[in-house]
Parts: C-alpha cells; sequence; structure tokens
C-alpha cells in the first residue's frame, strides 16, 4: 500500500489566497487574534496593506467584512469554526445573509478532530446553523487541493459564503487535473459502485473511500460521493444514487441534526424514496478532550464503524 | 446633495417639521413603528442629508459618496422621510411603510431601499459596518467620509465596544459616530437600566475625538460636523443631547412612546402641533 501524502488543508487554504490576492486587488483578508493558525498569515505578509487584524473581537469583524464588501472588496474572514459562525450568527445573518454581501468566511477548526481543545473548540453545529440561512452558500473540501480549487470559487462568485476545513493534515486525494470540473452544488462521484453509496463530506470522505475497499474485499461494491458542497446541495446526484444503489449512508464530523446527513434525509423523505438510510455524525450531545483518533473512534465516525454501518444495512 | 440649500439654516429646520410630520403619519398609517427615537434623530438627519454630505439620489451607488450608516435602525421612519425628500425615491411611498409588497420593511434594508447603506435593526451593528466602509476608503484614497448614528441604549450591545475599539485602533478620522442621547430606552432612563455615564469619558478613553452638543441645533450639528470632518487620526464621536419625541410635546421624553405609534387622536393632535411650527418658523422668515 502506498504511504499517503498528508496536506494541510489550512495550508492551501493560504496559498490560494496570496494566488487570488494577485489576481484581484479587491481581495481583503480579516482575521481575529488566530492568523497562525488559520494560514492567513501567509497572505497578511505578502500584501500587508490588504491584511485587517481586528482582535478578539468576531462580531465586530463580520459586520466590518460586510461594509468593506459595499465598497466592492472581497473579504475573507477567517477564524476557527466555532467563533467563525456561532458566536456570530447575529452578525452573518443581517449583515451577510440577508444583506447578501460579497463575503467569504473560511474557518478552520471545524469537527471534533480538533482533540483535545474540548468542546469550547470543537464546532459540530456550524453547517447547521449556516445552512438555514437563506443566500448562503456552505462548504466542507476534503482536502488540500479541494480546499484551494473551492477558495478560488468562493472568490470568483458573488454572494455570501462558508467553508470550513478542520484542524488537522489531511491525506491527498485529488490532484489539481482530478478538479478541473469541479463546480460548486455539484457533488463528486469519486469511486462508483453499485450496492451501498457513502455520501461523505469534509474530513469523512478519505475514510469513506477506505471503507470502500475493505467492503470490496467483502463482496459489497461501494459508491462514494464527495459532497464538498452542502448548499446548494446536488439534490439530482442523490436522487441518481438512491436508485441505482440499495442504502446509503452520510458521514459527517457534524451533528446529525441539521448538516449533510438531515438535509440528504429531508430529500429522500420527500421524494418518497424507499431505502435503507443511516447517518454517521455526532449524535446530539456535546464530546471532549482527547487525540483525534480517539474521538473519532469513541464517536463511531471512522473507517471501521462505517464499514460496520454499511454491512448493516446491506 | 452639496451645495442645496447649505447654510440655509431656515430652510432645514423647515425640512425636520416636514420630516416630523410624515414620521408622524407613516407611523399612524402603519399603525406600528418606533415614534420617539425617530423623532429624536430628525434634526441630525436633515443637516446631514440636506447639507453636510457629498450624496447623489440619482446615483446612490457612486463609489466617491460619503455614506450614512443608521445603526439605530429603529428611527427607519427617519431614515425613509429623508431620503424620499432627497429625491431616492418617491415620497408617497412612505405611506406604505411596513405594509406587504412594499421596499419600506420594519427596519431599513440595503437590498430593497435606494440610499441605504446597511440592512440594521438588529442592535450594534452599525459602527462596524461603518469601519468596513471606512478601513476601504483609507485603503483606496478615497476622500469619502462616513458617518453613523448610534442609539444610546445601543450602546449596552458589546459590539459597539469592539468597534469602538478597532475604529481607534486603525486611527479612521474619516469616520464619525453620533450618538443620539436622548436618556430613554424601553424599559425606561437609560441611567436606571444600565448606567452609561460618563459617555464622554467612556468614548474619550477608547480614543476618540468626542464632541458634545444640543442635537436639535441644527447650526451646532453642522459646526461639529466640520469640527470632525477636520479632526485628524482620530475618530470622532459626536454626542447629541437630544429629546426622545421631540417636537411633539405629549411624546417628548414620555418613553411609552418609544414603539407605540398615534392613535388617529394623537395623529391629529401631533400634526396640528407640527403645523403651529411650521407656520412659526414661516412667519419668522
Amino acid at each position: 500500500m502506498s504511504k499517503k501524502v498528508m496536506v494541510n488543508p489550512r495550508n492551501a487554504y493560504g496559498e490560494a489566497l496570496i494566488e487570488l490576492g494577485k489576481k484581484h486587488k479587491n481581495l481583503v483578508v480579516l482575521d481575529a487574534d488566530l492568523s497562525k493558525s488559520t494560514k492567513t498569515i501567509m497572505f497578511a505578509k505578502k500584501y500587508p496593506e490588504r491584511f485587517f487584524e481586528m482582535g478578539i473581537a468576531e462580531a465586530n469583524m463580520i459586520t466590518t467584512a460586510a461594509g468593506l464588501a459595499s465598497c466592492g472588496k472581497i473579504p475573507f474572514v477567517s477564524t476557527f469554526a466555532v467563533f467563525a459562525t456561532g458566536r456570530v450568527y447575529d452578525q452573518i445573518r443581517m449583515d451577510l445573509a440577508y444583506s447578501q454581501a460579497n463575503v467569504k468566511i473560511f474557518a478552520t477548526h471545524g469537527g471534533i478532530s480538533v482533540g483535545k481543545d474540548g468542546v469550547s473548540h470543537q464546532m459540530i453545529e456550524d453547517i447547521a446553523l449556516m445552512r438555514v440561512l437563506p443566500n448562503m452558500t456552505v462548504f466542507a473540501p476534503s482536502d488540500a487541493t479541494q480546499t484551494g480549487k473551492i477558495v478560488h470559487l468562493m472568490a470568483e462568485k458573488e454572494g455570501p459564503m462558508y467553508a470550513r476545513v478542520g484542524r488537522a493534515d489531511a491525506p491527498l486525494i485529488y490532484n489539481k487535473k482530478n478538479l478541473n470540473d469541479i463546480k460548486i452544488g455539484k457533488g463528486m462521484t469519486v469511486k462508483d459502485g453499485s450496492d451501498i453509496t457513502l455520501i461523505a463530506t469534509g474530513t469523512m470522505v478519505e475514510p469513506a473511500l477506505e471503507a470502500r475497499k475493505t467492503l470490496k474485499k467483502d463482496g459489497i461494491s461501494a459508491r462514494v460521493i464527495d459532497m464538498h458542497t452542502l448548499k446548494p446541495l446536488d439534490e439530482k446526484l442523490i436522487l441518481k444514487c438512491a436508485k441505482e444503489t440499495n442504502a446509503i449512508i452520510t458521514a459527517e464530523e457534524h451533528s446529525i441534526i441539521g448538516g449533510l446527513g438531515a438535509a440528504v434525509a429531508e430529500i429522500i423523505a420527500e421524494k418518497n424514496i424507499d431505502i435503507k438510510f443511516h447517518r454517521m455524525g455526532i449524535k446530539d450531545i456535546f464530546c471532549e478532550s482527547g487525540n483525534p483518533a480517539d474521538l473519532l473512534e469513541k464517536y463511531q465516525l471512522n473507517e471501521k464503524h462505517m464499514v460496520k454501518f454499511a454491512k448493516k444495512l446491506v | 446633495m452639496k451645495g442645496k440649500n447649505k447654510n440655509d439654516l431656515h430652510e432645514l429646520k423647515l425640512m425636520a417639521v416636514k420630516i416630523r410630520k410624515h414620521i408622524i403619519e407613516m407611523l399612524y398609517r402603519a399603525k406600528s413603528g418606533h415614534p420617539g427615537g425617530s423623532l429624536s434623530a430628525v434634526d441630525a438627519l436633515v443637516a446631514l442629508y440636506f447639507s453636510h454630505m457629498n450624496h447623489n439620489p440619482k446615483n446612490p451607488c457612486d463609489p466617491n459618496r460619503d455614506r450614512f450608516i443608521l445603526s439605530k435602525g429603529h428611527a427607519a421612519p427617519a431614515l425613509y422621510a429623508v431620503l424620499a425628500e432627497c429625491g431616492y425615491f418617491n415620497v408617497k411611498e412612505l405611506n406604505k411603510l411596513r405594509t406587504a409588497n412594499c421596499m419600506l420593511q420594519g427596519h431599513p434594508v440595503c437590498t430593497y431601499v435606494p440610499g441605504v447603506e446597511a440592512s440594521t435593526g438588529s442592535l450594534g451593528h452599525g459602527l462596524s459596518f461603518a469601519n468596513g466602509v471606512a478601513l476601504a476608503g483609507k485603503l483606496d484614497k478615497k476622500n469619502y467620509k462616513v458617518y453613523t448614528m448610534l442609539g444610546d441604549g445601543e450602546t449596552g450591545e458589546g459590539q459597539i465596544w469592539e468597534a469602538a475599539a478597532v475604529v481607534a485602533h486603525y486611527k479612521l478620522d474619516n469616520l464619525t459616530a453620533m450618538i443620539d442621547r436622548n436618556f430613554l430606552q424601553i424599559d425606561g432612563y437609560t441611567e436606571d437600566v444600565l448606567k452609561l455615564e460618563s459617555v464622554r469619558d467612556r468614548w474619550g478613553s477608547f480614543g476618540w475625538n468626542v464632541i458634545e452638543i444640543d442635537g436639535h441645533d441644527i447650526k451646532q450639528i453642522l459646526d461639529a460636523l466640520k469640527e470632525a470632518d477636520a479632526y485628524k487620526r482620530k475618530p470622532t464621536v459626536i454626542v447629541l443631547n437630544t429629546t426622545k419625541g421631540k417636537g411633539v410635546s405629549f411624546m417628548e421624553n414620555n418613553v411609552d412612546f418609544h414603539g407605540v405609534p398615534p392613535n388617529e387622536m394623537e395623529r391629529n393632535l401631533a400634526i396640528k402641533e407640527l403645523n403651529l411650527e411650521q407656520k412659526k418658523l414661516e412667519a419668522s422668515l
């Protein structure tokens, strides 16, 4: 088995900002005292005049970005997912979503794999919070290559958008060529299969690909969908998978309420589709401190558990 | 609008009465809304829009325009009346305030109404929005100015103080905040609800240039705005000492009119008083 190449999606974000900063003179970046962690520091070093340190004052940062956008700027705003959404919900609702401001929130440290910092820093509700807002586009990229691509897509389309990545290094899934056709709102069929569909987002795409290999050995053919865009959700692809395979598992490092699993459930329920279905995610609880791998095992969010759930369904 | 009626105090005072009449009529028709804080804000809005600011109703998106952000969004009727009288939209629209299929929502929405810069109503946002506009102005080396009006009770919001710190940190002398200091908020006297004094010391200690004036004296307002524009390396806050419900005797300093519209009798009385004030002003010409 070839060794996996690990790259941090946060670095891909920093690099994409530098590329975009060169291309778009109106691109500005704001951070709330976490630029070393979110990697906006890379942009800050290259374009100091277009980087605004806002201090530990996230509410002001979000609305300030809306003010900048009203003057034709393309603000990218970064902090940890928990502070980029829940803490500033009213600001996002009024000043970005309702006002249709061209502001891009790029949040890092999403999910429970943040690890040892515990619940105060583990964001498992952000996708739900952002998805419920009209006018918002919501992403959870799965590796560094896709992160870079999605940051470019965010800059080039008008409107308020939210993207979240995890804290940890992530195995590379794609090279740039694989992503030539990536589009907002179009899920990617990474691997085809006929028995069950694993619809994963963000950090759960790679475990889904691993689970597929294990399932194959046991004679189960699994299709893997990388649902990088949570809103607008690729309903057509979900319906296609529901028709062509006998079961669906959704997987996300997020609450099972309001996120990918809930969104897929809404679609299959409304279309009266009779299919075996399971949501992998955090089950309406707060988690705890710990090693990321230990937490993902305890809360049943890894390859091993995906294989188990798949076998149960098929 | 710059140049038109410039320094013509008399015209501005008459306009302020006209705006107050609009507010009463709008709220009476809508049967909801906020008279007290709309009436206290009128004179500063008239000074800004009919004399001080560089703006063009025919080109509301002019990148070089001065901006005004109404942070205390519940004073929307005052802003709407001023924008309509400036020519941003037809004055007849005012009659439809707060009704379905009308662009004039209960609180201002930037995507609906020409001339409205930010969608407010959830308190505490306006200074941050102005911060973004002022940062963009500095970055682009533009000469426009940014003004925002906060309610005094509104400064209880933590976000205001986040913004106050950041605006001062970036030395945004192209930004001027105004505080409608009418000493009343929904639950009563501001100093009983949540002590704000000393307003002057608070803002001064955050690094702001503080000016305190009579917020109903248009001459004082215009002078203060000029002083604020000229002040360098610090943002300015103008504390407008005002009377909630200003211009209608029974609404003045009456907290019951914070968010309750006039009934028919009250509307008739208010219009009568404002007509008298108008006649008095016309006679003094």
